[in-house]
């Protein structure tokens, strides 16, 4: 079909240079999800305290976050980090950090967002029954804003899954990386980047659809 | 670290310090390439962006057509597909893959074929927007149209799409500044672009956090630009008294 040679399409292939790549890409993700929202908690946080000396550096760190393309970042990280510890760091730890950093102005965003979505009453309400700030955030805002964003979450987490493939840019070894390596070792470039598009597509739209259900499960709440 | 700006007065090739700054005839200094860089952004996004704002308004209004479930279809499978797959994949699919299965494309050149990967990418975000306007409208736009006899067509163009079309204005805005940043990907097809750029001048001047600056600051100043300009889009074509998507969904 088309000049395909499906005998690439086997088990060994994969297992031998896609499974390395697709792991990293899975670990990239989490991480950088579980990092970016805490992290864009603080910035959040930080942006609606309402203290300048707070809210404007973070104000500002988002800004430049999203105004940069992400590869820039990646550059500009992989470049940094070994200045700033004073010894070279591998791609991959790299990209790590890359993408809690640069995520974290994203989610932060969102949870800003997801904050604001709660009326002011509730707040009220904390303080009225006593509540110190961060008690009226841990136990009455947060987990209402949290739940509210959940769909929201786990779209940016597919997003960031895709985006684990822009770790091209600094030669970390990816799913991507992996097929691309498979298709150069056996001369079959073509059918590698298109069982790549493949195994991206059939995963992301999968977790869209779970995230639908979810969705529709969460809506009813308001 | 030394801050050597006059490094972007250098030529390319011999890193002869060049009198104000532009190279003359073979001569390019990297000031010359940088500006041809930021062309290259500007041109691939803009083109582009032409591309999805076609392709992802006919797409977005496939899928709200009333009477045509194999359009709502088509529609839905083409956002599922471009919206599923990330964009450096597509754009090795549009640079590798495709034109082996066509040969016909393997003439075309490479940066129209980048245009095409990020057009359609987009066009499957814009058509996620636009649908979302029109579905936003009230129902009895929709009567309305159908009330004084227009066809769906009529409809569509003089009733439900010049509403849609300024609600969906503020996240197309947002969709616009995306593929500028988006358009750095084409660095891995060896588009001469902004991060090409980047990766090459600092490779080859031993200077990247000033070339890396100056790509950075290019970058948002294109983005701020497009803001600008749909923020005077969306102010001329502000309908008096109708307020837009800025303020739904809001209040209490």
């Amino acid at each position: 079909m088309f000049g395909l040679d499906l005998s690439f399409y086997n088990w060994d292939v994969i297992s031998k240079f896609v499974l390395q790549g697709l792991w990293f890409s899975l670990q990239l993700t989490l991480v950088a999800t579980i990092g970016g929202i805490a992290l864009g908690t603080v910035l959040a946080l930080m942006r609606l305290s309402g203290k300048a000396a707070l809210a404007v550096p973070a104000t500002i760190y988002v800004n430049v976050m999203r105004s940069v393309p992400l590869v820039m970042v990646l550059l500009w990280f992989f470049l940094i980090i070994p200045f700033a510890i004073g010894r070279p760091l591998g791609a991959e730890t790299s990209a790590v950090i890359t993408f809690i950093a640069f995520e974290a102005a994203y989610f932060s965003e969102i949870v800003r967002a997801g904050i604001q979505s709660i009326p002011r009453g509730q707040v009220f309400a904390g303080q009225a029954v006593g509540m110190t700030y961060s008690q009226n955030m841990q136990i009455v805002i947060l987990p209402q804003a949290f739940r509210n964003m959940l769909p929201v979450f786990l779209t940016q987490t597919i997003i960031l899954f895709q985006d684990t493939s822009l770790v091209y840019a600094i030669g970390a070894y990816d799913m991507l990386k992996g097929f691309e390596t498979a298709g150069k070792q056996f001369g079959r470039p073509i059918e590698a980047y298109l069982l790549a598009a493949v195994v991206y597509f059939v995963m992301c739209y999968t977790l869209s659809q779970v995230v639908r259900q979810i969705q529709i499960k969460t809506q009813i709440i308001r | 670290m030394n801050w050597d700006w006059q490094i972007f007065c250098k030529e390319t090739t011999t890193g002869d310090q060049i009198m104000g700054c532009f190279g003359k005839g073979q001569d390019v200094t990297y000031l010359d390439w940088i500006l041809s860089a930021w062309g290259q952004t500007l041109v691939v996004s803009a083109c582009a962006l032409v591309v999805a704002l076609m392709v992802g308004l006919v797409i977005g209004t496939f899928r709200t057509l009333p009477q045509s479930p194999w359009l709502v279809r088509i529609g839905n499978a083409w956002v599922e597909l471009f919206r599923n797959i990330p964009l450096l994949v597509q754009i090795f699919l549009w640079y590798f893959v495709l034109p082996a299965i066509f040969p016909a494309l393997q003439q075309v050149p490479s940066m129209i074929l980048v245009i095409f990967a990020l057009g359609f990418f987009t066009s499957a975000r814009v058509a996620e927007q636009v649908r979302a306007g029109i579905q936003a409208l009230p129902r009895g736009q929709r009567y309305a149209g159908m009330a004084v006899g227009f066809t769906t067509a009529q409809t569509y163009r003089f009733v439900l799409l010049p509403m849609a079309l300024r609600i969906v204005i503020p996240p197309l805005t947002s969709e616009s500044m995306n593929i500028v940043k988006n358009s750095s990907v084409a660095f891995a097809v060896s588009i001469a672009e902004l991060t090409f750029f980047a990766r090459q001048s600092g490779e080859e001047t031993g200077q990247p956090v000033l070339m890396y600056l100056a790509v950075s600051v290019l970058y948002a100043v294109s983005a701020f630009g497009i803001n600008r300009v749909m923020a005077w889009v969306e102010n001329r074509t502000r309908v008096p008294g109708f307020v837009a998507a800025g303020g739904m969904g809001g209040g209490h």
